[in-house]
């Protein structure tokens, strides 16, 4: 994404970064993150309603950025995973406290708080979930 | 009134540097370096203050059993925090769910800010304006290179929740020393601190150290042998060391709450890391003395009392020494790459 | 029943053109594409242009004007479509609409990516901006990540091997080399592909696309009239384009793009044939795991086995189905919103028989597969010399 947007475009997600908050949808009973407004299966039949989630998750597939985009320089390489979390939602974060020859398709993990990067040197620190082995 | 611990967390970054491999790149003697500290905690490049701060906080609120949204207060002391304006306070608040009924705030007082923050929410949990509050100590320390303070700057956070009821162990009174004694200090825009050297030990240190622990011992006409448990801040391995020979504390008394030697000097969380290393094997019924430390100067003595709640809630949460288990060495070139030494790296 | 023909087509070199801006890109294939017809400019009656990132690329937005300005065409009205790297498959997409409804008999469809004039990183942020900036780039993913994860994750399922994703990459090489808009025209071996550096495990350089210049541009008319302005038109037998989720981890199965599966039935419905008739298909090998996916959504082989009709040849010049005889995005390069139309263009001249060395024999049926970012777009077009 560009270097640096105004404060809202981050701020508006702040809590649902920093505790895992997706939706539920009582009405076919699936799980999304982040929230959704309509639900994708039973679209205005469904029932959302806000949900944390607890964290705990398995590896779906994964794989190590050896050339990062802007704002990632310093990371690389760093591990990106797609993460089944134990709810059955998916989403995408860094797998983190973890070499590249230890991640395993299937690997437990746990959600933990970290940044995730500035946006330079005088703007925002932008922080997030990530996931370590457990 | 009374006031305890409802809950403890802490986080070490699971790096670490060994002494020796800091020493090979300056010069300097490894065997001299050796007795100040073995090796010191590295916080990893996506890791800081807040991040930090967070971790210990969940593990401290899942040791509570409490509800976060009862939270009425979160103070964060650091000599690191992440914004120089903007809190790291409110930033773990919103991580851990106690937003938005709460009052929040950061502390600085080099090491001591943790401790002083205990104090502030000892007084608003005792005059019952709130249920609970959390008081975190976390730094990501900076050591100038080269300097002496480099070997054992290091990187840690510790939680701790304070409630009326149900608490795991009372803090039944606290006593302060404090006086303007610049020890150590940075000025703005700084990247490094500065110190006195030789002058951080006597009339630093060991002043306020020793003023405070006999103070608050005279304060509660108790005695050294009143207490099971004596925990120190711990900038190096000899000065806690030393301190507790001036007091005439057996050394058995105090090497349970030393931690110095393995995560090195973590600042505003030394004291309270050491106080959860003993919180995590005190029976119930023992006594522990807390003195901090903060340079500028001052020291913060706590006398705390351990009861049969600890025996059920210690296992909710990680110990120290899953922390101190859970490590890594990296060079010195990776240390400089990971606390951002390095000149010219386009983030 | 109304019928779309291509009449003329035209596209720069895929390269790095340090001379050439959009403008000149765009004008050099519009030229080309009018004087492979007996066309005249004042005859096009709609621009339709597909353009990624013209803003982050160039900073020029409002791309579907300097198109109609630069051709000469004004006022002629022009439209930009933008689907990440199937701009301009859906650009076609609209042109075909146009012309099918009746409103329009002749109209201009075509691409234009200029991706040079930014430094490296800065490429690759662009480029990432397909995918969702809030859920997925936020995090630090970039396009070569995004397919890794796609990858090991078939590597996991199926059994795919590293070698055989080389093997793409090594027959597209290959056949670039008689392709002389190609931005590669070397051959290259699976070790050389093995010991590329790592982009993103387990995807290595030689198995991305690379980052090109470039434009193309075909001319559209009626079925009825194409014979007015060339001997040889094509016709488009199906038009087809579907989505999927925006996140690939919203995805039931990461190993299938379903909008290719989707797209490819309506289209294979819309020209009453089955997979094994097409004879040549340019499918969108933006990394070399992609196009072994292709040939499974596409219906060349089954779910699974992608590797293994790669590793068999069957998709060579002169196998089962040649797939990718242009060089594919991987050799012939990938000026993202230009190359759902330079697909199409490799496929006219196949199937009039102009494409030389590449030219697969007897060919009647072809079928271009372009995606936008990971999936969420996918346009599927089927063409033949039949009528």
């Amino acid at each position: 994404m560009p270097k640096e947007f105004a404060v809202p475009f981050h701020w508006r997600r702040f809590r649902e970064r920093y505790q895992i908050i997706g939706t539920k949808c009582e009405h076919c009973g699936s799980y999304f993150y982040p929230k959704r407004v309509v639900c994708p299966k039973c679209r205005r039949a469904g029932k959302l309603k806000e949900v944390k989630f607890s964290g705990k998750g398995k590896v779906i597939t994964y794989t190590v950025i050896r050339v990062p985009p802007e704002g990632f320089k310093i990371y690389a390489p760093y591990i990106i995973g797609i993460i089944e979390l134990e709810e059955g939602a998916r989403l995408l974060s860094q797998i983190t406290d973890c070499e590249p020859e230890e991640v395993k398709i299937g690997m437990p993990v746990k959600a933990c708080f970290r940044k995730i990067r500035s946006e330079n040197e005088t703007g925002l620190i932008l922080y997030g979930f990530k996931f370590r082995p457990i | 009134m009374a006031v305890g611990i409802v809950g403890y967390g802490v986080y070490i970054p699971k790096y670490r540097i060994k002494a020796v491999d800091i020493a090979r790149v300056w010069g300097s003697d490894p065997e001299r370096i050796k007795n100040l500290v073995g090796e010191k905690s590295v916080p990893d490049l996506d890791e800081d203050t807040a991040s930090m701060a967070v971790e210990a906080s969940m593990d401290a609120i899942a040791r509570s059993c409490i509800n976060p949204i009862d939270i009425g207060a979160v103070y964060v002391g650091s000599e690191s925090h992440p914004y120089v304006v903007k809190p790291t306070a409110s930033i773990v608040a919103e991580a851990i769910g106690a937003t938005p009924e709460l009052t929040a705030a950061d502390l600085e007082f080099a090491c001591k800010a943790g401790t002083a923050g205990w104090q502030a929410v000892m007084g608003l949990v005792e005059s019952k304006k709130i249920k609970y509050g959390l008081v975190v100590g976390s730094d990501t320390a900076q050591g100038r290179p080269g300097d002496e303070l480099e070997y054992t700057a290091a990187a840690g956070a510790a939680a701790y929740i304070f409630g009326r009821k149900k608490f795991i162990a009372e803090v039944e009174d606290t006593y302060s020393f404090t006086t303007d004694t610049p020890d150590f200090w940075r000025r703005d825009g700084e990247d490094f601190p500065r110190h006195g050297g030789r002058f951080t030990g006597d009339p630093a240190y060991f002043k306020h150290v020793i003023s405070a622990t006999k103070g608050l011992l005279n304060k509660m006409k108790r005695d050294i042998n009143d207490y099971d448990y004596f925990v120190f801040h711990q900038p190096n391995a000899k000065f806690p060391i030393s301190a507790a020979q001036m007091l005439g504390i057996p050394k058995e008394k105090v090497i349970p709450g030393l931690l110095v030697h393995k995560i090195g000097n973590t600042y505003s969380a030394s004291s309270l890391l050491g106080l959860a290393a003993v919180l995590d094997i005190a029976k119930p019924g023992d006594k522990i003395l807390l003195t901090s430390f903060g340079s500028g100067a001052g020291s913060d003595s706590f006398s705390i009392v351990v009861n049969d709640l600890i025996e059920k809630r210690r296992g909710k949460a990680r110990l120290v020494k899953d922390f101190l288990e859970n490590k890594k060495y990296i060079d010195y070139s990776q240390y400089v790459k990971f606390r951002r030494k390095i000149k010219g790296v386009d983030e | 029943m109304r019928g779309v023909a291509i009449v003329g087509i035209g596209c720069t070199k895929f390269g790095e053109h340090w001379n050439k801006g959009i403008k000149e890109l765009a004008v050099e294939a519009g030229i080309k594409a009018i004087e492979d017809c007996k066309i005249s400019g004042k005859d096009i009656q709609l621009i339709i242009g597909g353009n990624m990132s013209g803003g982050m690329f160039a900073g020029q937005e409002h791309i579907s004007a300097l198109l109609a300005d630069q051709l000469g065409l004004n006022p002629t009205a022009a439209i930009r479509t933008e689907a990440a790297c199937a701009s301009s498959a859906v650009a076609l997409r609209v042109g075909y609409l146009a012309i099918m409804s009746g409103l329009y008999d002749i109209v201009a469809v075509g691409g234009v990516e200029k991706m040079t004039d930014v430094y490296g990183s800065q490429a690759i942020t662009t480029l990432a901006g397909a995918m969702d900036q809030e859920t997925e780039a936020y995090f630090g993913l970039t396009f070569p990540g995004a397919y890794a994860l796609i990858a090991n994750r078939h590597m996991y399922e199926y059994g795919t091997t590293r070698e055989q994703l080389a093997m793409v990459a090594v027959k597209n090489h290959k056949n670039a080399i008689h392709n002389p808009i190609a931005q590669y025209r070397k051959a290259i071996t699976v070790s050389d592909v093995l010991e590329s550096p790592l982009v993103a495990d387990p995807l290595r350089i030689l198995d991305c696309s690379p980052i090109t210049d470039g434009a193309a541009i075909v001319i559209l008319t009626s079925a009825d009239i194409a014979k007015k302005y060339t001997d040889t038109p094509i016709y488009i037998k199906a038009s087809a384009q579907a989505s999927d989720t925006l996140s690939i981890y919203d995805r039931k199965d990461i190993t299938t793009l379903s909008a290719t599966v989707k797209a490819a039935r309506d289209a294979y419905a819309q020209a009453k044939i089955k997979p094994k008739d097409i004879d040549v298909a340019e499918v969108h090998d933006c990394f070399t795991i992609n196009e072994i996916i292709a040939y499974e959504d596409l219906g060349f082989c089954k779910k699974g086995e992608g590797g293994k009709l790669i590793q068999m040849g069957e998709t060579e010049i002169g196998g089962r189905i040649p797939v990718n005889t242009s060089g594919g995005l991987k050799a012939k390069g990938h000026p993202v919103g230009a190359t759902g139309v330079a697909q199409i263009i490799e496929l006219v001249e196949q199937l009039r028989g102009e494409a030389g060395k590449r030219q697969v024999k007897n060919c009647e049926w072809g079928l271009a597969h372009n995606v936008g970012g990971s999936g969420a777009t996918v346009v599927v077009h089927i063409l033949s010399n039949n009528r």
